[in-house]
């Protein structure tokens, strides 16, 4: 059996990582160590908890853009009650996972029932949400509280002399949870048949309602922590945090193989995708002379090739239909 | 209802009239305009001159929204097109010769009018769906603007480029000229020629407009070619009036308030019928929505949840599926799939 | 098979939409272990019917009964608890998603809520192999495969629901002949095995071929339910036109008292074709004549006329214009060389539902002129008032929007922004469908006066009756051949439905 074609886009993706890494593995001295990878996990860890939700809501067919705006709120609200009103987090952090869940939720419902395009609606959700940060303050607001600084500092040793960061533990297990998730629950199949089909999805039984909901609570609530595992990292909260977080998001989705159309794609993908992004970023960090806007160059760039690769991909796949 | 209700413009014009008539009683010096120097001054002029860029944007958005389509990387060529145009004059040795500006503008705008090309033959000619298609202008434009600033800010003399967007003509900001003419043409293109026939009816039905006869592309492409240039005058506007180039911030957001603008004129994101009229009332309504906020004191960047709400208002308006929902809500709630099947004809 | 109970029996079914009698008291009856074909032409209320039992639409008045007993269904999955399951014309299934997934989801075997894609990708291909006889690999996409196999997979997630009847909804209108044999085999396989089938489709061959008995539906109402063996060929494509025989011998024969005369060859098709289309043809068409398409709904009519317009790309053959030597490829090439085309899809293909009738009138004349010989307002109103005044238009108001209008006063605006282009050959597909009796006659009557003033015409209409009346000369198509041209003066009736009928 020849590489079944589903797998093309996500074989390009890793292949892309590989060669990205070893390309600077090679060119500068340092960048080929353990801890380069796990930085590439620890700096984009609140990316790739976002970008797990954003691969869900694509994958079925929609768009969300109100993540930046409520990993910004995210913080605020953590900020807010834990330094100004004095709350402990483990009643906090539970509260802004809940409030994201139900900020998804209530955009979800008004894109089913009202028929209203999830583009529009998600850009109202993230203007609300940008919004209401400044409502709570519209200054920094810094944490120092211990249960913060000591997730902010605790570094989980690894075999060969590296470390790992609570949240980037946190990333991974969401992106272990997204991939059961999307491959052995009957939600994760509806997702991808709500996606590949949503008249067909409905006349099969499948509970269409249900599942485009839930998608959207599902990325609210990973926004939600992705904004308390910024908060570990920046110590504050801000209305200005991840502004145009949304378009990194998206295009590690998109980066990490998964169908802008919606139907087609892999969790694994999206992972890749963020790293794509970190090791575009470590390359130029490390280049020194290169500056910080060639980052969004050449992922404009990558957005663009991989759109063209799965034009051209369900373009000959259509003509295989007939 | 009576016909003057139904009339496009009578909701956006209301909404309007009741921000300057609360603006009039929370302040009642609002309206006054003092002449100063020979120009005018005062709230009103200050909405329209620092609402010009957003109501250029907004209207090359309105006839790209009007074939069904989306352009998300208006921002990015505000920042772009302000970017080389400051970065060739601050680099000449007279800032204010003349050739030097209206080359440095020309330039500008040349280059909005290929990155407009660029997503127009993305869309029309590659077939990628708009909203995608734009989104690689949106996110690799700001790094263009940001490359070509070299990540500074980039300041020019010129008191020349500055009157562009803050200048004066018969005592009125010279912005208001600039978008003037702007509407003027895009009215005179689409309605004393057939081209706004011809993008309504691509937006409405592209299968049907080709059986008719439409070169569907061509229509989709140059509407997209015009909204770039249109975001590149907005672009100069704005460098011009601060003289000075931000390719970080310069046009961030642009393209939401745009649709924003577009969507308040009572243009559909469905596609067909535009207003190009609406839609610059909209952008105003926009801009006097923020001033107001300034004025009465309260954080500027709460303005963001009033949008947030006005963009619901409007949309929950135009959606088919709310009004039944409205309409019949005492109706019985079985087949819900007739309902979906019929939602999903539609 | 008369002493069984029915499996299922729909009685007294009425349906209506905002201003449509879809289903009239219609009744169904389907034996255990038969296939019974469901026919009807356009509009006939067969796809209705259908929606109704699958709970996708509701049912205004009637009983459905499962086994003697009365269901009520309320949802594709009520509709799926009782039993009954469909495969559409357009297979519902998702093209992404594995060839096991697709029979399986919703439904797949799981243990601790976590599924099981070893005994899931297991179970779907013993299903394929012992009940359809398909050896393919399940674990690949379903747009991997062929639109039969997809067919098929269809019917095994069907089948999965252990259902008792299987309804077929036009499963063989995109498959080729072996394909087609494939799909008998395992329909009798089923039958055999108890299982109830109802075959919705308008091949008449393949309705011999596979089915027992024969519902047949017109215009809402139930015409009758027949043995297949018993109903002769003849009698079965009358019932479904909705003709007597002995009407028929009293219609005019090609508009035979009105003779006029014919001009030079204007325009020729020569072995043209497209592949699941139609089979190559020839056809010419001559000034003034007005050349009519008969045969059943499949029968490749539309699809001839799409590719005389360069509406379709044809696979064999070609369109010419021997008088100016070009081609034809495409619409705007067709709409160049004065032709116009008056598509059977009238809200997707025709109407620009948001535009006023004034200019949709003048749209094409004005794609024709482009866009900067913009006809002026006054002219466009003087032009719209015209054909508003010559056509009957109502209600006679140029700026009503074009979707508040009746589907009759539709279809003679799309007529008006035609003629207004001066064409040469007008192609009308179905240009009468679903329009009033009044409106139809002023049609017909226009298109015979027309013709009479040089243009040519070709005309589609699954109404026999109007096909004789409006052409010169026919052509007669059937399951996508063209089998007969005629033209003889004599021809009769009987001869024209013997040859639309076939065998």
């Amino acid at each position: 059996m020849s590489l079944n074609r589903k797998y093309i886009p996500i074989v390009v993706t890793i292949l892309l990582f590989i060669v990205m890494f070893t390309a600077g593995s090679f060119r500068y001295t340092g960048f080929f160590s353990l801890q380069v990878l796990m930085n590439l996990l620890i700096d984009n860890a609140f990316l790739l908890i976002t970008a797990v939700g954003m691969s869900f809501v694509i994958l079925s067919g929609g768009i969300d853009l109100s993540v930046g705006s409520v990993i910004a709120l995210s913080t605020m609200v953590s900020a807010g009650l834990v330094q100004q009103q004095g709350w402990p987090p483990a009643v906090v952090i539970p509260l802004v996972l809940l409030m994201g869940a139900v900020f998804g939720t209530l955009m979800g419902a008004m894109i089913h029932y009202f028929a209203i395009q999830p583009f529009i609606v998600t850009l109202a959700g993230m203007f609300l949400a940008r919004g209401l940060c400044y409502v709570i303050s519209i200054d920094t607001i810094t944490i120092d509280h211990s249960f913060y600084t000591a997730m902010a500092q605790t570094r989980i040793p690894l075999p060969g002399g590296s470390f790992l960061s609570i949240s980037a533990v946190i990333a991974l297990l969401a992106v272990a949870a997204a991939i059961f998730t999307a491959h052995y629950t009957r939600f994760g199949r509806n997702v991808y048949a709500l996606g590949g089909n949503e008249q067909s999805s409905l006349l099969m039984g499948l509970p269409v309602a249900r599942t485009k909901v839930l998608v959207y609570t599902l990325s609210g609530f990973c926004s939600a922590l992705a904004g308390v595992v910024f908060t570990f990292y920046m110590l504050s909260g801000y209305g200005l945090h991840a502004v145009g977080f949304e378009l990194d998001t998206i295009a590690a989705v998109v980066i990490g193989g998964t169908l802008l159309t919606g139907g087609v794609g892999y969790v694994l993908g999206t992972f890749f995708g963020v790293l794509i992004q970190g090791v575009i970023q470590t390359i130029i960090s490390f280049e020194g002379t290169l500056s910080s806007w060639w980052t969004k160059i050449v992922i404009g760039l990558l957005l663009f090739i991989f759109i063209l690769l799965q034009r051209v991909l369900s373009s000959r796949r259509l003509t295989v239909k007939e | 209802m009576s016909p003057f209700m139904k009339h496009h413009l009578f909701w956006p014009l209301c909404v309007l009239a009741a921000l300057l008539l609360f603006n009039l009683c929370y302040s009642p010096d609002f309206f006054s305009i003092t002449i100063h120097d020979g120009h005018l001054y005062g709230s009103l002029i200050d909405i329209l001159n620092f609402g010009a860029p957003l109501i250029l944007v907004a209207i090359g958005m309105t006839l790209v929204v009007a074939t069904k389509g989306i352009d998300l990387s208006v921002g990015s060529i505000v920042a772009i097109s302000g970017a080389i145009a400051c970065l060739r004059i601050s680099s000449g040795a007279d800032q204010n010769s003349m050739g030097l500006i209206l080359g440095s503008v020309l330039l500008a705008v040349l280059l909005s009018l290929v990155l407009g090309a660029w997503n127009g033959l993305l869309v029309s000619g590659a077939g990628i769906q708009p909203i995608i298609a734009t989104l690689i202008l949106m996110v690799a434009g700001r790094g263009i603007a940001q490359l070509i600033t070299g990540g500074q800010i980039i300041t020019v003399t010129s008191s020349n480029y500055a009157y562009i967007g803050s200048g004066s003509l018969a005592a009125l900001p010279f912005s208001i000229f600039v978008v003037a003419l702007v509407l003027m043409i895009a009215l005179l293109l689409t309605r004393r020629t057939a081209l706004g026939l011809f993008i309504e009816s691509v937006g409405c039905n592209p299968a049907a407009s080709s059986m008719s006869g439409i070169r569907a592309h061509w229509v989709i492409l140059s509407v997209y070619v015009f909204c770039g240039v249109c975001a590149g005058i907005a672009g100069l506007l704005l460098s011009s009036n601060v003289s000075s180039a931000d390719g970080n911030n310069a046009g961030l957001w642009y393209e939401l308030d745009a649709i924003l603008a577009v969507v308040i004129g009572g243009t559909s994101l469905n596609g067909g019928r535009f207003y190009l009229t609406g839609t610059v009332i909209g952008a105003l309504i926009i801009q006097t929505l923020t001033t107001t906020i300034y004025m009465i004191g309260v954080p500027p960047e709460i303005t963001l949840v009033v949008k947030a709400f006005v963009v619901l208002a409007v949309c929950l308006i135009q959606s088919d599926a709310f009004r039944a929902a409205i309409a019949a809500r005492w109706k019985s709630r079985h087949y819900p799939a007739e309902k979906e099947m019929g939602r999903h004809v539609s | 098979m008369s002493t069984q109970m029915p499996i299922l029996q729909m009685t007294g079914i009425h349906k209506r939409f905002p201003g449509v009698k879809a289903l009239t008291d219609v009744k169904l009856r389907l034996y255990p272990g038969e296939v019974h074909a469901l026919m009807g032409e356009n509009g006939a209320g067969k796809s209705t019917l259908i929606k109704v039992l699958t709970g996708v639409y509701s049912i205004d008045e009637g009983l459905v009964e499962m086994d003697g007993t009365p269901v009520s269904i309320h949802s594709p999955q009520d509709s799926q608890a009782a039993g009954i399951s469909t495969v559409y014309q357009e297979v519902n299934l998702c093209p992404n998603l594995s060839v096991a997934e697709n029979i399986f989801i919703g439904r797949e075997p799981r243990r601790f809520g976590c599924i099981q894609w070893k005994e899931m990708n297991l179970r779907a291909a013993e299903l394929l192999t012992e009940r359809m006889n398909l050896h393919i690999d399940v674990t690949l996409p379903l747009h991997s495969y062929s639109v039969a196999v997809q067919q098929l997979v269809a019917i095994a997630r069907a089948l999965n629901i252990s259902a008792k009847v299987l309804i077929l909804d036009e499963p063989t209108s995109s498959l080729d002949q072996n394909e087609v044999d494939q799909l008998f085999r395992i329909m009798r396989k089923l039958q055999q095995e108890g299982l109830s089938i109802l075959f919705v489709t308008h091949f008449l061959d393949q309705m011999y071929e596979i089915s027992d008995r024969v519902t047949i539906l017109r215009g809402g109402e139930l015409v009758g339910e027949y043995m297949a063996k018993e109903l002769s060929r003849l009698d079965l494509v009358l019932k479904m036109i909705g003709k007597e025989l002995h009407l028929l011998e009293e219609l005019p024969v090609l508009a035979a008292e009105d003779q006029h005369s014919l001009g030079d060859e204007l325009i020729r098709a020569e072995g043209l074709g497209r592949k699941g289309g139609i089979e190559p043809f020839d056809l010419s068409i001559r000034k003034g004549e007005v050349v009519g398409l008969a045969g059943l709904l499949g029968s490749g009519r539309t699809e001839a006329a799409r590719l005389f317009f360069g509406a379709d790309k044809p696979d064999f053959g070609q369109v010419t214009l021997p008088a100016s030597g070009g081609g034809v490829h495409s619409p705007r090439e067709a709409i160049g060389r004065r032709i116009a085309f008056c598509s059977e899809n009238r809200k997707t293909e025709g109407i620009i539902g948001d535009l006023t009738v004034r200019e949709n009138i003048i749209l094409a004349l004005q794609a024709k002129d482009g866009m900067f010989r913009t006809i002026s307002r006054k002219r466009q109103e003087e032009l719209a008032g015209e054909y508003i005044r010559m056509l009957n238009i109502n209600p006679p108001s140029p700026d009503q929007l074009i979707k508040n209008l009746s589907g009759g006063n539709q279809q003679k605006v799309l007529l008006a922004r035609w003629l207004l282009t001066e064409p040469q050959l007008f192609i009308l597909d179905e240009p009468t469908r679903g329009i009033d009796i009044g409106a139809k006659a002023e049609i017909q009557k226009l298109v015979l006066t027309l013709s009479r003033q040089g243009m040519s015409f070709l005309f589609i209409s699954s109404e026999l009756e109007e096909v004789l009346r409006v052409s010169d000369r026919i052509a007669i198509l059937r399951d996508r051949r063209k089998v007969k041209e005629i033209s003889e003066k004599d021809m009769s009736q009987q001869q024209i439905m013997q040859a639309i009928a076939g065998g």
